[in-house]
């Protein structure tokens, strides 16, 4: 069996009485899309910021690139190669376009620290950078500031960030929440292919791209995982129907 | 070319132009408020690094301008009285040499900033800004209470130090030396902020989640930024002891940080020339009104006021408009 690129092992996390993960075992395999859907509240968000190392878990182990990264903050897992996109965009407002994902870039090579080279005018950063953004169809909007982007742009460029780290893994919690049908299917297409780069955790509730892109589909709900399989198994089982789907759903 | 740029070129020009037409024509009390400008430029350009870049709302600035300054005062009070400051574990003797009274003034005020950084730079909002106050207020005490040094009578320096090659008591030679370092200080804040620093640390400013998940640690950034900014301040501490000849523990009072704080805003916060143009408006506000007015201070509230209400780009913002993304 192939090692997994990311697992989790039996956590853990309360927002006092409420549970928001609760025994979660979950892996992320080479060359996979994970999709983990479940109704709102059920716990996704949470448990990526628990894998991205904004939250700690109560218990429970996150193991990364075959290491134990429980303990080590965000900017650690960062550089370790987790690239990230948030459900609520969240982009450096203004920035340019090219210079959100030449930060992305600089985080990545560790450069931050140099203190006189002019950062726009180093030839093979702002290429690479026109490149992750070309990826994403923002490569006629390099000069248009964050904040004056739409909003479906925004999510592109947060892709684009993610992207620039070169990650071993990505976490994209929603990312074609507020698309619209056309930006749903292009992202989807170009997840599709993202896929061969570094396997997807992938938060969504758009069914039709979770259906057509995903290996394998966890389906979280009240903080627990109470089901996980491929797009087939999950569309029949009769839980999964009952709790997220909608039983009175007939065909999915 | 970029209507800031004209704006900045005039501003640096006119800040040279000026004391060099009243040395022509014998005014020395130009050329006085001329080296004001500049030194209480470069100040701002310290902070303006920390406050405009980095969001870091400092009010505790006084503390490296005051370090400076005694720094420039302790070194000369021991040279004038032929006294080490301290022998062991080597002589440490006092000099009346600027060169290395800034070194030593850049050394301790970075120091000083570094240990206040790592301090106060995990809080932030208003407990940041007091807890810069409360550093300065601090030292103020210190120096307040530290008799060798004047307490709070300060101490003079007879002579103004020395720089090779020139003559410093000559009021332009001497401003011209202030004037030089504000360029250089506006030419180190220009490379910075458009360096891979400078583009972190303006990140921080707006999202630090956002920076924390492309692997860069807002805080080591905000420190090193921190450490600058106070160097720089401190250099201007140095500068100002050397122009009125005097170091006394108002330099540390939390109105000094406030009148840094003020070029900075007045000028436009993260504006390359904004502390010029707030130094330079703040200084003629000082001249014409305080002459009209005791109450000059009050106009500068108003027009404080004026800016952070209608023009948030300050003096240089509503003059060159929105700033425009870099190239
Ligand atoms: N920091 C917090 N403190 C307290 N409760 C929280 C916190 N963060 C999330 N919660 C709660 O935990 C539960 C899970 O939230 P989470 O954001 O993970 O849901 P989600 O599955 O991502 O939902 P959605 O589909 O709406 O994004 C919710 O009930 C939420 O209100
Ligand atoms: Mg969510």
């Amino acid at each position: 069996m192939t090692e997994p690129v990311l697992e989790i092992r039996h956590v853990h996390k309360n927002f006092g009485a409420l549970r928001a993960s609760h025994d979660i075992n979950l892996t992320l395999l080479p060359g996979e899309i994970h999709a983990l859907i479940g109704p709102n509240g059920a716990g996704k968000s949470t448990l990526i910021k628990q894998i991205a190392g904004n939250l700690r878990p109560d218990a429970g182990e996150i193991r990364f690139l075959g290491q134990d990264v429980t303990e080590l903050d965000t900017v650690s897992r960062a550089r370790m190669g987790l690239g990230r996109s948030f459900q609520i965009s969240s982009v450096i407002p203004e920035f340019t376009v090219l210079q959100n994902v030449v930060l992305a870039l600089q985080g990545a090579q560790g450069t931050s620290y140099h203190f006189f080279r002019a950062v726009l005018k180093d030839r093979e950063t702002t290429a690479k950078a026109r490149e992750a953004a070309e990826r994403v169809g923002l490569g006629d909007r390099l000069a248009v500031w964050a904040q004056d982007l739409s909003h479906g742009e925004r999510r592109k460029l947060e892709i684009a960030m993610a992207l620039a780290l070169e990650p071993k893994a990505f976490l994209l919690d929603e990312p074609m929440a507020g698309m619209g049908t056309e930006g749903a299917a292009e992202m989807t297409r170009f997840l599709d292919q993202l896929r061969h780069e570094a396997p997807i955790l992938l938060v969504e509730h758009d069914m039709d791209a979770v259906f057509s892109l995903a290996d394998r589909i966890s389906v979280l709900d009240y903080g627990e995982i109470i089901a996980t399989g491929t797009v087939e198994e999950i569309r029949t089982n009769p839980e999964v129907r009952r709790a997220y789907l909608g039983e009175d759903e007939e065909a999915v | 070319m970029r209507r800031e740029t004209i704006i900045n070129a005039a501003l640096a020009i006119g800040l040279l132009a000026i004391p060099l037409w009243a040395h022509v024509t014998g005014e020395i009390f130009t050329i006085t408020l001329s080296t004001r400008v500049a030194i209480l430029a470069l100040a701002a350009v310290g902070l303006n690094l920390a406050l405009g870049l980095g969001g870091l709302i400092s009010f505790g600035h006084a503390a490296y301008f005051g370090l400076g300054g005694y720094a420039m005062g302790i070194l000369a009070f021991h040279a004038q009285n032929y006294d080490p400051i301290f022998t062991w574990p080597f002589v440490f003797a006092g000099t009346k040499q600027m060169l290395v009274i800034w070194v030593v003034a850049l050394i301790v005020s970075g120091l000083a900033a570094f240990v206040i950084g790592m301090l106060t730079l995990r809080t932030s909002g208003a407990y940041f800004i007091m807890a810069t106050l409360a550093f300065g207020q601090m030292l103020y005490y210190l120096f307040v209470s530290w008799p060798k040094y004047g307490g709070e009578d300060g101490m003079s320096i007879y002579l103004r130090n020395d720089f090779p090659g020139v003559n410093t008591l000559d009021p332009i030679q001497f401003f011209l030396i202030c004037y030089v370092l504000l360029m250089l200080g506006i030419f180190v804040s220009w490379r910075i902020a458009r360096s891979p620093f400078g583009l972190a640390l303006q990140a921080s400013r707006q999202n630090a989640e956002r920076v924390e998940t492309v692997g860069i640690t807002p805080f080591r950034i905000r420190l090193a930024a921190f450490v600058i900014s106070g160097m720089i301040t401190g250099l201007a501490g140095a500068l100002m002891a050397d122009l009125n000849r005097f170091v006394g523990p108002t330099m540390f009072s939390w109105q000094t940080s406030g009148e840094i704080m003020i070029l900075v805003i007045l000028g436009g916060v993260a504006r390359l020339y904004g502390p010029v143009a707030g130094a330079a408006l703040f200084i003629l506000l000082e001249h014409w009104l305080g002459g009209v007015s005791d109450y000059w201070l009050a106009f500068v509230g108003a027009l404080l006021l004026l800016v952070v209400l209608f023009a948030r780009g300050g003096l240089i913002g509503s003059l060159a408009g929105r700033e425009v993304a870099h190239d």
